[in-house]
């Protein structure tokens, strides 16, 4: 039992750290909310450059082998500095879907291509009638004579304008019609009956609609054999929450940071704020729920490679209780701001938003804890 | 990085579930279980810690000169959880973690070799004078006070809060033995001998229904000058070293599982109607599951920074404050799940031997004392908005 970082995790914080504060700052991150791509391709090159993309990927298709610790390291850092690229998207989310359902030929296709940076992915799986129950899919996938036909639509997939490819989840038919699988299917972004509709996303980044209107792809546009894809997709985005958390964690910390100073400097009464005991007390809650975020960030990534139902208790309840602690923290370090905290003009806002968007994606709190429940009453 | 244990530890843990098997009798267990106050009577705790110091694991945290076992922070993990788990006594805490510490680290030898052995034996049972009346959560403005005759102090005043002080044979108190500039200053740390002719004891019943508490009277009780300890005036400094212990012992986690674990079973029986089918129940027994996985991984990383000699700092007062809550969301649960059964009172202590048959299941007899009592969570060892000050003081720095 060790919980402390080794000398290489150490040294990637510090690299990660270094970066933000050299690359990211408040005008960099109005830039990027008003860009129609909403972050830096320079950015991502660098992001290349320094081994992120590689970061997690298998060692015989170009990667570093990194695990869910050092995914989360690095995403505290992105939270600290509201990071906008798609990282979560194309690496997170995308090259772990091809690493654990593609087969070699896939693998070897797209993977050094995504550690190098020349290839973007996004998974497009939600849908408005499933709400985040994520066994729910009526894309559907017929198997035609040149390979499948895919018909239907997704919602919220994160970055999909950025992708090159996106990775599609349908429920395959066949003649019999609905067999009961989802397969993932790899889809070029220019496929004809592909069209995707962006809009800016809460907390930063971009986000967009698809439609599918009879997408014809190739035979080997399916990743790997057909099998229900299922359990791969849970295990892929359980491990996103672990990673989201961890960018929580350190979105939270930077509100915390920030607000404390505040509190120091603005002074109402003849004193600071922080001479009021209600107000220190607040902080004493904030600080306190910022810890206890980042110890269940930590406990949902140390438990990623756990069995099924360990890792998904661990990831629902780690999503559920830094969802909580988000909302109160991010909703406190407006209120002790003040009205200026409800503009546009401190970056307060624009924080507490991206903890917004987190609490909301992949269902709420109050999901999460149902899921845990559930899962508890199956364990 | 890494949750698990490695093969050493693997081997201590086995190493105490065979001592627990063998020495944790059946009726320990269930009096233990059917205790609704914080802390276990002496006759079942002091068996335990008979047993424990047959081990050689009498005082856990003490260094070895003194019969500590030297256990590494992880030992200490496995050893506490594994107690959690199988439902041990409480032993007296008073001595082993409070009064202990103090005497290693500020007593004169001669009371090293008095009163160490005689913790670690169980042959004294101590209790703890700090709050009173008129000195509760501002407890530097206590009021009881030792006059210096001759080789003697006289002590006149009275102490409350005093947990077990009527099975107790000792006592440490902070007493004022003069008026310096801060009311901090003037206190001094003295040990008492429990028979001394003035010392009178007032039960106070908690809302539980449970004697734990007192209220000790001092009428020109004679002590004499060699029970202080450390130097005179200094005893503030000791006290809060004492209370940084009782906050920071750290390793919660695993007593609140089991507590949770029984409000679940008993949410799962037909005693209760299976309240669990409950969404809102469900829910909630999943709420406080993950605030104690949090709790836990946060005393690990405490442990993990501890065995690489990193101090911890005020993150004791965080333990402290979340795990008074966490105990306190627990016993509620508690209270919802038995539903109508939290209408019965069962007067009658121990629970563990009644001579008749209570109203409701067995189980369910410590639920509603345990919640009524445990209000008090919150407030000993320094209230919720004490740590909170602390939190914002020494974490945050305001």
């Amino acid at each position: 039992m060790d919980l402390n970082l080794s000398d290489e995790q150490k040294l990637l914080r510090e690299s990660a750290e270094r970066f933000v504060a050299q690359s990211y700052d408040a005008d960099h991150r109005r830039k990027m909310a008003n860009d129609p791509l909403g972050f830096s391709p320079a950015v991502w090159k660098q992001f290349a450059e320094l081994g992120w993309l590689a970061l997690p990927l298998p060692e015989e298709f170009g990667g570093l082998g990194g695990g869910a610790v050092e995914i989360g390291i690095l995403m505290e850092t992105f939270g600290r500095g509201l990071v906008s690229e798609p990282y979560v998207a194309t690496v997170v989310l995308g090259a772990a879907l091809i690493a654990r359902c593609g087969t070699a030929e896939q693998k070897q296709a797209s993977l050094p291509k995504v550690a190098d940076g020349s290839l973007k992915l996004a998974f497009a799986h939600s849908e408005r009638a499933a709400r985040f129950d994520l066994a729910k899919v009526t894309t559907s996938a017929n198997k035609t004579a040149q390979g499948w036909r895919l018909a239907g639509s997704k919602t919220a997939v994160l970055d999909g304008h950025a992708a090159d490819q996106i990775i599609v989840s349908a429920h395959i038919h066949d003649h019999r019609g609905p067999s009961g699988r989802i397969g993932l299917f790899l889809v070029q972004a220019t496929t004809p009956g592909l069209v995707i509709s962006d809009y800016p996303r809460l907390g930063g980044g971009r986000a967009c609609n698809i439609e599918l209107f009879d997408v014809h792809l190739p035979e080997d546009a399916l990743l790997g054999d057909g099998q229900d894809a299922l359990p791969a997709i849970e295990c892929t985005i359980d491990r996103a929450m672990a990673a989201l958390g961890a960018e929580a964690v350190g979105i939270m910390q930077t509100l915390l940071e920030t607000t404390l100073e505040y509190t120091k400097i603005r002074k109402q009464f003849g004193r600071p704020l922080s001479a009021n005991q209600v107000i220190r007390h607040r902080l004493a809650d904030m600080a306190m729920q910022v810890d206890e975020a980042r110890s269940m960030a930590l406990r949902a990534a140390l438990k990623a490679d756990s069995p099924p139902v360990e890792r998904a208790r661990a990831a629902s309840g780690a999503k559920a209780k830094i969802g909580k602690c988000a909302r109160f923290v991010g909703e406190q370090s407006i209120q002790l701001h003040g009205g200026m905290g409800v503009t546009e003009e401190l970056e307060v806002g624009a924080y507490f938003k991206r903890l917004v968007a987190f609490d909301t994606l992949f269902g709420g709190s109050a999901h999460h804890y149902a899921r845990h429940a559930e899962l508890g009453r199956r364990a | 990085m890494d949750l698990s244990f490695n093969a050493e530890e693997r081997a201590f843990q086995d190493e105490v579930r065979g001592f627990i098997a063998k020495n944790l009798t059946e009726e320990m267990k269930r009096a233990t279980a059917l205790t609704p106050s914080v802390f276990s009577d002496p006759d079942i705790g002091m068996a335990w810690q008979r047993a424990l110091h047959r081990q050689g694991w009498g005082a856990p945290g003490w260094p070895v000169e003194h019969g500590g076992p030297d256990w590494t922070p992880a030992q200490r993990w496995i050893f506490e959880t594994e107690c959690a788990r199988a439902g041990v006594p409480s032993v007296n805490v008073m001595g082993v973690k409070m009064v202990g510490p103090v005497i290693i680290g500020f007593g004169s030898p001669e009371q090293k070799n008095f009163y160490l052995p005689r913790i670690l034996s169980g042959e004294d049972y101590w209790c703890q004078g700090y709050s009173e009346p008129g000195s509760g959560s501002d407890l530097s403005s206590l009021k009881t006070r030792a006059v210096r005759d001759g080789d003697d102090y006289i002590i006149n005043g009275t102490k409350i809060w005093t947990t077990h002080a009527h099975h107790a044979n000792r006592m440490f108190a902070l007493v004022r033995t003069s008026d310096g500039k801060r009311q901090q200053d003037g206190i001094s740390f003295i040990l008492i001998d429990m028979k001394t002719p003035g010392i009178t004891t007032r039960p106070i019943l908690t809302i539980g229904g449970d004697h734990e508490v007192n209220q000790v009277f001092f009428d020109d009780v004679r002590v004499p000058v060699a029970n202080r300890v450390g130097d005179e005036g200094k005893g503030w400094t000791y006290g809060k070293y004492l209370l940084e212990f009782e906050r920071g012992s750290g390793i919660a986690s695993a007593k609140l599982r089991e507590g949770l674990k029984a409000i679940a079973d008993l949410a799962e029986s037909d005693l209760t109607g299976r309240a669990i089918d409950s969404p809102d129940i469900a829910t909630r027994i999943s709420e406080v599951e993950v605030d104690i996985d949090a709790l836990e991984m946060t005393e690990l990383r405490v442990l993990s920074a501890l065995q690489t000699g990193q101090n911890p700092g005020a993150v004791s007062s965080i333990l402290k404050l979340r795990n008074s809550e966490i105990r306190q969301a627990v016993t509620r649960l508690g209270a919802d799940v038995i539903g109508h059964d939290a209408l019965a009172v069962e007067p009658m202590r121990p629970l563990y031997k009644l001579n008749h048959e209570p109203a409701t299941p067995e189980e369910m007899l410590t639920v509603m004392p345990e919640y009524l009592n445990g209000r008090a969570y919150t407030i000993f060892g320094g209230t919720s908005e004490i740590q909170r000050d602390i939190i914002a003081k020494m974490m945050l720095g305001i």
